[in-house]
């Protein structure tokens, strides 16, 4: 005999409320977090180095930046996926000189052009591998690492030992990074507003919000219907197009660019979409934090400088910040995942 | 009461059958043996091929002095395959393996220029590769992060360690005795084989016994597949991940000092980036990115093929830094292979359900 | 058990046609005829049970309603037209919706986005309007009668909960045939009974509700009619009144089956094997105090998230725990350390099979042997020879039916993947074997095989210490039955005085079990 229970309705404990709506904070948490981190870190190196927060260092930190948030905008998109695109270095460095190099075969060239060139150039990379990770259902480590293999050496059999110089290139596009609307550099400006279209766009449309199911649990994200063969692939897609512009920008920053641009860009950047909040296996994570994350590695970068600590310490600082970033991010985690459960218990 | 299991038994065979055919998953697992066995005799294909073409193309690929050159240039990066092979069937990664290379070298330079003897370096090495593979072991079984972002970390954080240490500068000039063993041949073997080829031969032959004859071997299989059945059959998962990454540790940082012997320098990006070929040299053997599956043999083979395109690119005068596109392509075949042979599998199947 | 509420029938309007119906449908794998002539008719406001042995084609009906399967022969009406579902998607469009035993949610997104994932309700520019997928999600709960958050994230849901947002689902994609695969499998009873109570709205809403169980006395008390199915043919089909789960099983099995497992051992209990005392883990459970002697076979029942689980992976050593001593054979045992718990002689089948007993890529040999490597070696190396010959001895012994011993462990059937666990350990000759949930989901054939085997190792002198949420099992096997709730031990009986009245109020605590 078995005693029935009628469904009641528990009185939900403030502490129950607080931790439902946890879930939303954290993520708010998270890029607010990093936000902290940034401000102190700015007030105490200026206030050792006044000169840290001067106009032209911060524009030349947010020039900086630049090209690392865009990056960060398309690798967020794929590793919230589920997937890892490490070919950005060796796409942005084989725009970098493709566009560029454009200048010297069509002098007079208009500058939108060759952005376009940058473009496509990214745009058919990225194409190539959203077809075999979603078409071939391969593991995309394994993929884009082939891809940056493949990439470089296709940059360095064409490049060669040339390189695209300064002189060749014209003033109004080596000016890009230069102009500032009221203090702050034009492209930071547009940056921005690129990763607030991006971080509504996941936010607000179906497509978007499919790339966190798809990351979240696959199988679950393939019954329930999504496109996810369709979604990788734009993701993709997407994430190669703006390695193809930042390329472009990249050639606008540096004047100079020979095989070896963009080297080693990859595992920048997912370390700065990782320190920004978005899990490394998927499902959760925005734009924005990704954004701050790249924000905050070259403001610690150009603070270590002006407090006249080293460079050669740079790399090994930027590690252990990173991985302290995994370890909270982890902590943070599996703190929200216990108390998440603890709620359910009292229920029954 | 006769036993309940008597008239039950007839029906089940008929539905084992029925759960043998059914299970495509099933068939490609139960072909796994098979598959492996296969994978490697394509490799050993594609390494046969190599040579035939390798020969073809420049007469000086088989020669003994070449074969001496390809182990000097790949001697390294093999014997970083090795334990890098264990970790990924155990279900993890290391990409910090170049940057502990380079640690080692840098701390090489800085130690020797500072006087010290010798062999209190390589003693001070080797525990600070132990040291630098523990970390990676404990941030990833005891925090429980995931190893592909710890790795990055350290990567990051074990190549800066390396540029504190030597900054800009460059240490040469160690003594002979040692920088003989990076370009001489071992003695007693004519004049082919270098140190670092001895010692992947051995270290190959000790781990390959190690992961396919001994209990710690099965237990890395076990915890690559699964994780917490392993841990609910009593196999130390998180002990055995430590060790894993501190027998790595040591190891490549056993690289970095054969690296610094051979090139007679000291500087702090020595071998940056090889990480990316080590672990595209595992994946070409066939072991799996999600681990529990490779096998030695396939590495072996793997390293072969790699070294055998390297070289043969090398003596036909092909730009030597965009070998990285063979060895990109061949990351993608190691890939796309299985892929494709199970959909031809797959395809077989559906047509014989129609019959 | 009664089955619940008036007579549906009498709600559907008279010559409307069934919600669904399947008839003599046929679906072969290659050689083998997985399903020969499966049929099943579902009347809206109804519940109807589909029961069979694992391999009588269940599954594959019920991957034929959800669309993943195609049939070679048979039809298929929906409402009274014939329909062809060439996939999932067309299942869902003809309103068919399947709950399987495990739910599938994306644990980073917020309920309301997991029920509405793909089909988010729109506002102008085709952009996701956020408040009235809150306001409908919250509304299809309403309806439910459970009251979930919309906006918490799915992550950390109970399963139980996380069916709930399923059926949720399922009612907001309009379904009009619901499929339930073993939905009770993972509850515990207080959850059972709020499964039941949904299940009721859905019928009293309309709903034609196919409900999948192994568990006989829930299905008389949810459902009204019944097919039973045996090697790919519908045997029967019937109303439940009338019926008897004597007359259900025979239909399954073919034949009569004892209908209560054999009585405990009765011999006399020997020293006392394992001994907790006072063993608390904060927040899951506390002050536990038990004795398990060598012969004895001891069970713990109570309902799922008493922490029932907790203790035995506690006593393992996989789970740690913060206070109290734990003694086997007199010796106090290390904490946290499944090497030391298997060296005191201690075996441990745990809960969930596929991701925590087995290893399911690996054969099954491997799977036998592996926690016996120490064991198989010498000098260092695996003895493969000693190794087969211990994976064949216990094949035999516990009768596994495989096709060859190096076959995955994936391709055998639940009933023998279990016993192959069980081989596992007893190839180590545990002097105390933890067995958690050894009977779930397995048929009922082996079910009785397992419950012998469990009586004639305490016969032999182990120590058994199951875990069960099946009172039959319970008082069936069990010498004594500690009960536990909430974390605590809430009372003891004998296999002589326990009654399933009795264990149920200790489970449940005494002022909300009615009647």
């Amino acid at each position: 005999m078995r005693a029935v229970i009628a469904p009641r309705r528990p009185q939900r404990a403030d502490s129950d409320n607080r931790n439902i709506r946890l879930a939303e904070r954290v993520s708010r948490i998270r890029e607010s977090g990093i936000l902290v981190v940034l401000v102190v870190f700015v007030a105490v190196t200026t206030l050792v180095k006044h000169r840290f927060l001067d106009a032209s260092n911060i524009q030349f930190v947010l020039v900086d930046t630049t090209v690392f948030a865009l990056l960060a905008l398309g690798e967020t998109m794929v590793v919230i996926s589920r997937n890892v695109d490490l070919s950005v270095g060796s796409v942005v460095g084989l725009s970098a000189y493709l566009s560029t190099d454009l200048f010297a075969q069509h002098p007079g060239i208009p500058i939108p052009v060759v952005f376009l060139a940058g473009l496509g150039i990214g745009l058919a990379c990225g194409i190539a591998n959203g077809i075999m990770v979603a078409a071939g259902r391969v593991p995309s480590l394994v993929v884009t690492l082939a891809t940056l293999y493949i990439i470089r050496g296709i940059d360095i059999l064409i490049v060669g030992g040339n390189e695209v110089d300064a002189s060749s290139l014209p003033n109004a596009f080596l000016d890009i990074p230069k102009d500032t609307i009221g203090g702050i550099p034009d492209i930071a400006i547009a940056v921005a507003v690129v990763i607030a279209i991006g971080a509504y766009y996941l936010r607000t449309y179906r497509s978007g919000r499919d790339l966190y199911a798809i990351g979240s649990n696959p199988p679950a994200a393939r019954l329930a219907g999504l496109q996810v063969g369709r979604r990788v692939f734009t993701a993709f897609a997407v994430s190669g197009a703006i390695a193809g512009v930042a390329g472009v920008l990249w050639g606008a920053q540096y004047g100079t660019i020979n095989s070896t641009a963009g080297t080693g860009y990859e595992l920048q950047v997912v370390s700065a979409v990782v320190v920004g909040g978005v899990a490394i296996f998927g499902g959760s994570g925005s734009v924005t934090g990704a954004a701050l994350g790249a924000l905050l590695l070259s403001t610690i970068s150009s603070a270590l400088y002006v407090l006249g600590i080293s460079p050669f310490w740079d790399q090994a600082i930027w590690g252990f910040l990173l991985l302290l970033a995994i370890a909270l991010d982890q902590t943070i985690t599996e703190r929200l995942t216990s108390a998440l459960r603890r709620t359910r218990t009292r229920h029954e | 009461m006769s036993d309940p299991t008597e008239r039950i038994r007839p029906a089940l065979s008929r539905r084992a059958l029925f759960r043998r055919a059914l299970s495509r998953q099933a068939l490609s697992r139960q072909a796994l043996s098979r598959q492996t066995l296969r994978w490697e005799s394509g490799l050993a294909v594609v390494v046969i091929l190599i040579l035939v073409i390798g020969s073809v193309a420049s007469p000086d690929f088989l020669t003994g002095n070449n074969l001496f050159n390809l182990g000097l240039s790949n001697g390294e990066i093999a014997i970083m395959t090795l334990p890098m092979t264990l970790i990924v069937i155990s279900g993890e990664i290391d990409l910090s393996v170049a940057s502990i290379l380079g640690m080692a070298s840098a701390l090489l330079g800085f130690l020797w220029a500072r006087g010290w003897p010798m062999p209190a370096i390589f003693v001070t090495i080797a525990v600070v590769g132990v040291v630098a593979g523990a970390v990676n072991g404990l941030l990833v079984t005891r925090l429980r992060l995931p190893s592909l972002a710890v790795t990055i970390g350290t990567l990051a954080l074990y190549r800066g360690v390396a540029t504190i240490l030597l900054g800009p500068n460059t240490v040469s000039n160690f003594p002979t005795a040692y920088t003989n063993l990076g370009v001489d041949a071992v003695p007693f073997t004519g004049n082919d084989m270098t140190y670092s080829t001895l010692i992947f031969i051995v270290l190959a032959i000790i781990f390959g016994v190690v992961l396919h004859a001994t209990p710690f071997g099965r237990s890395i299989y076990a915890m690559g597949a699964s994780q917490e059945a392993a841990q609910f059959a009593g196999i130390r998962v998180k002990r055995i991940k430590t060790t894993l990454f501190m027998v790595s540790g040591f190891i490549c940082s056993l690289a970095g000092v054969l690296w610094t012997f051979r090139l007679d320098t000291a500087v702090q990006n020595n071998g940056l980036g090889l990480e990316l070929s080590v672990v595209a040299i595992v994946l070409l053997a066939g072991v799996s990115i999600f681990g529990g599956k490779g096998s030695l043999i396939g590495v072996v083979l793997a390293v072969l093929a790699f070294a055998g395109i390297q070289n043969a690119l090398l003596l036909t005068n092909f730009n030597q830094e965009a070998t990285g596109i063979v060895t990109g392509a061949l990351l993608l075949a190691s890939v796309f292979v299985p892929v494709v042979s199970r959909s031809i599998a797959g395809r077989r199947l559906r047509r014989l359900s129609h019959t | 058990m009664d089955a619940a509420g008036p007579d549906p029938r009498d709600q559907t309007r008279p010559g409307a046609p069934p919600a669904l119906e399947l008839l003599h449908a046929a679906k072969s794998f290659g050689a083998v005829q997985a399903l020969i002539d499966g049929s099943v008719t579902l009347l809206g406001g109804e519940v109807h049970a589909l029961l069979g042995e694992n391999g009588a084609g269940k599954s594959t009906l019920v991957k034929i309603l959800a669309g993943v399967y195609q049939p070679d022969g048979g039809t298929l009406n929906v409402n009274g037209r014939q329909v062809a579902l060439h996939g999932p998607a067309a299942a869902r469009a003809a309103g068919i919706a399947v709950i399987y035993q495990e739910p599938t949610l994306f644990p980073d997104l917020t309920v309301a986005e997991n029920m509405f994932i793909g089909r988010q309700p729109l506002r102008q520019g085709r952009r996701i309007d956020r408040r009235a997928m809150q306001r409908e999600t919250a509304a299809i709960f309403e309806r439910l009668g459970v009251p979930l958050d919309p906006a918490r994230l799915a992550r950390g849901l109970s399963i139980a909960d996380q069916q709930v947002v399923e059926i949720g689902k399922a009612l907001s994609l309009e379904a009009k045939v619901i499929v339930m695969d073993e939905p009770t499998a993972a509850l515990s009873a207080a959850e059972v009974d709020r499964l039941f109570e949904v299940i009721r709205t859905l019928k009293a809403q309309g709903a034609a509700v196919l409900f999948i169980s192994h568990r006989l006395e829930e299905v008389f008390a949810i459902c009204q009619t019944v097919t039973v199915m045996r090697d790919g043919k519908q045997v029967l089909t019937s109303d439940l009144a009338g019926l008897t789960a004597k007359d259900l099983v025979r239909a399954m099995v073919g034949r009569e089956l004892a209908e209560r497992p054999p009585e405990a051992a009765g011999a006399a209990p020997g020293e006392p094997m394992l001994t907790l005392e006072r063993v608390t883990r904060e927040g899951v459970f506390t002050d536990i105090s038990l004795t398990v002697r060598s012969g004895e076979i001891v069970a713990l029942a109570g309902l799922v998230g008493s922490g029932r689980s907790e203790v035995a992976r506690a006593v393992f050593g996989i789970d740690r725990y913060d206070a109290g001593a734990i003694t086997v054979s007199g010796r106090p045992l290390k904490k946290a350390s499944p090497t030391a718990a298997m060296a005191a002689g201690i075996g441990f089948v745990p809960e969930d099979r596929r991701q925590q007993g087995l290893v399911m890529d690996m054969s099954v040999q491997q799977n036998v042997a592996l926690a016996s490597l120490g064991n198989l070696e010498r000098g260092g190396l695996i003895r493969a020879k000693a190794e087969r010959a211990m994976a064949a001895d216990w094949a035999a012994r516990l009768k596994i039916k495989y096709g060859r011993l190096t076959d995955p462990v994936d391709m055998l059937s639940g009933g023998n993947q279990q016993k192959v666990v069980l081989a596992k350990w007893l190839g180590r000759r545990p002097n105390l074997l933890i067995v958690d949930e050894p009977t779930r989901g397995i048929d009922v054939g082996t079910k009785a095989e397992v419950h012998h085997l469990l009586t004639d190792l305490a016969r032999n002198g182990v120590a058994v210490l199951m875990i069960s949420s099946e009172l039959p099992e319970v008082l069936g096997v069990a010498d004594r039955i500690l009960v536990m709730r909430e974390g605590r031990i809430t009372a003891e009986f004998s296999h002589a005085e326990a009654t399933e009245e009795t264990i149920m109020t200790a489970a449940m605590g005494q002022h909300e079990a009615a009647r």
